[in-house]
């Protein structure tokens, strides 16, 4: 296919704008630390079950990972539970499922 | 920016007129003000409520989660300029085990695998190396996933999980052509200095294959905008991929695996996969269909000085905003005032490369009543922006024409 003009003209000022070579650019020397703040505060909603996901979804995130979502329904809340146990080794133990998943269903849910 | 007033070309569209113009923009509309005293921003779906929170190094962002960090530019900061500010660019993490100090002179990226010989690499070392500078979109997969319909569990994004900035580091083809590959090599994997908490959980590692990790703008990046990168962007070296989405782009880069196979780990065989479809798209509900792993960003644009639900005064009123694509570079920039039934082109501003956002502009002298205006981009590979969305069970790769109600008064 022939190449349009406006396809070249873009490719010519690529070569001009987009990629030069750097002049006194020095990689970084020295340590930076930061604080990275806590959870400030924020908690699960009180209701049955709650101590489920207190227990095992706070060990790697925040409860704004669930608190952000869409209300979602019990099957996709029910998926949700089982990527963090299944694909993020949560160790959420089998009997403690359910009730997670009515936890979050009742008050994340539709 | 060489055209002034009296080169302007005055257009009609139904009950407005509308004014292109190729040069710097009208003042007075300004969103990016309005944010300095706001303590949250209401993203437009449900729990969208986002705390303003200044992380280290960080302005203040909208917090969608705070550990991991996920952290939105405020989308008024994309009028402030082409390149976004250090101090406001989007930080995505998955996993929350970050360093929270990092010596940059004790820092070394590993390159092992199918190599000739492994390499050690100090960022003296990379400094002896050809720098390489490229203004490159950095576009989470998931921005504006909360645009969704139906909605998808994730990371609930509006649409300021992206970024522009003037990256400089040294080529990934230097370092692997030092380390020399071996006749089996496939794919080049890379690892941050990040991990999990837990140890069952996957350490984040992304793959690409030999073509791509060879290509002429793949860089180990050691400074964003002339400057060290903060910390939550990946201080002291991050791989940049121009073209494809951040998720390759791995912060912290420490480890650099030469493959000889194709990579099986969780973030590349099991995320990040989108439908093996010419727009990534099915019908929701869908399963069985073949996937593949995300890959190039596609067009897109926005208006940056006008907000969606906006109240404006009549008169000659300044649109301005952005457009962008995975690579082939900006063709066109369109305007519609009628709900995308008619089109005009804007003005495209300074070409900043093929992977950066381009600048548009185009000025419009409205009179009083509502209207949506509405914006779209076509690519120098022949993609115009559809006005129907997407959908896929990730939710990533969102670019439908973006729409915004304007009341003029």
């Amino acid at each position: 296919m022939k190449k349009p003009w406006f396809a070249l003209a873009a490719s010519l000022s690529v070569i001009g704008v987009g990629v030069a070579i750097a002049a006194n650019a020095a990689p970084p020397q020295g340590t930076v630390t930061i604080e990275m703040p806590s959870d400030r505060g924020m908690s699960f909603k009180p209701g049955p079950g709650v101590e489920i996901a207190q227990r095992y979804c706070l060990t790697c995130h925040s409860s704004a990972y669930v608190s952000i979502q869409p209300r979602l329904t019990t099957a996709q809340w029910t998926a949700e539970v089982k990527k963090m146990k299944n694909a993020y080794g949560a160790p959420i133990p089998d009997d403690q499922v359910s009730t997670l998943v009515t936890y979050l269903a009742t008050e994340y849910g539709l | 920016m060489t055209c002034d007033a009296g080169e302007e070309e005055v257009l009609f569209l139904n009950r407005s007129r509308f004014l292109v113009a190729a040069g710097a923009a009208l003042g007075g509309i300004s969103l990016a003000k309005a944010a300095d005293a706001q303590t949250s921003v209401d993203l437009p779906f449900v729990n969208g409520q986002r705390p303003l929170v200044a992380f280290p190094q960080k302005r203040p962002l909208l917090e969608v989660t705070p550990r991991p960090p996920q952290l939105e530019t405020p989308f008024a900061v994309f009028d402030d300029g082409v390149l976004t500010p250090n101090d406001a660019f989007f930080v995505r993490w998955h996993l929350a085990g970050i360093p929270q100090s990092v010596d940059a002179s004790m820092h070394r990226i590993k390159v092992t695998g199918a190599v000739q010989s492994e390499l050690s690499l100090s960022l003296d070392d990379l400094a002896t190396m050809p720098a390489i500078e490229i203004t490159a979109v950095n576009e989470c997969s998931g921005n504006s996933r909360g645009f969704f319909a139906p909605r998808i569990p994730g990371g609930q994004w509006g649409n300021g999980a992206m970024g522009n900035a003037r990256w400089t580091g040294v080529r990934l083809r230097d370092i692997l052509s030092r380390a020399g590959l071996q006749a089996k090599a496939k794919q080049v994997q890379f690892r941050g200095l990040d991990g999990p908490v837990l140890p069952e959980t996957p350490a984040f590692k992304k793959a690409l294959d030999l073509d791509v990790a060879r290509g002429d703008d793949v860089i180990v990046a050691y400074l964003m905008n002339g400057q060290p990168m903060p910390l939550l962007n990946g201080f002291p070296v991050r791989l940049i991929v121009p073209g494809w989405y951040a998720t390759y782009w791995v912060k912290m880069l420490a480890e650099v695996t030469v493959l000889d196979h194709v990579d099986d780990n969780f973030w590349m065989k099991t995320a990040y996969r989108i439908p093996d479809t010419p727009t990534a798209s099915v019908v929701p509900g869908t399963t069985g269909f073949a996937t593949i792993p995300i890959n190039k960003l596609n067009v897109r644009s926005f208006v940056t000085n006008i907000a969606d639900g906006a109240t404006v005064g009549a008169g000659l009123i300044p649109l301005r905003g952005i457009a962008f694509d995975g690579g082939s570079g900006v063709r066109r920039v369109e305007i519609s005032i009628d709900g995308g039934r008619t089109w005009r082109n804007a003005a495209l501003e300074q070409d900043y490369g093929k992977y950066s956002f381009r600048r548009w502009d185009a000025r419009w002298d409205a009179r009083p009543g509502v209207y949506d205006v509405a914006v779209r981009a076509s690519s120098n590979d022949g993609v115009t922006q559809n006005a129907t969305p997407i959908w896929n069970p990730g939710g990533y790769m969102r670019n439908s024409i973006e729409t915004y109600k304007v009341t003029v008064s």
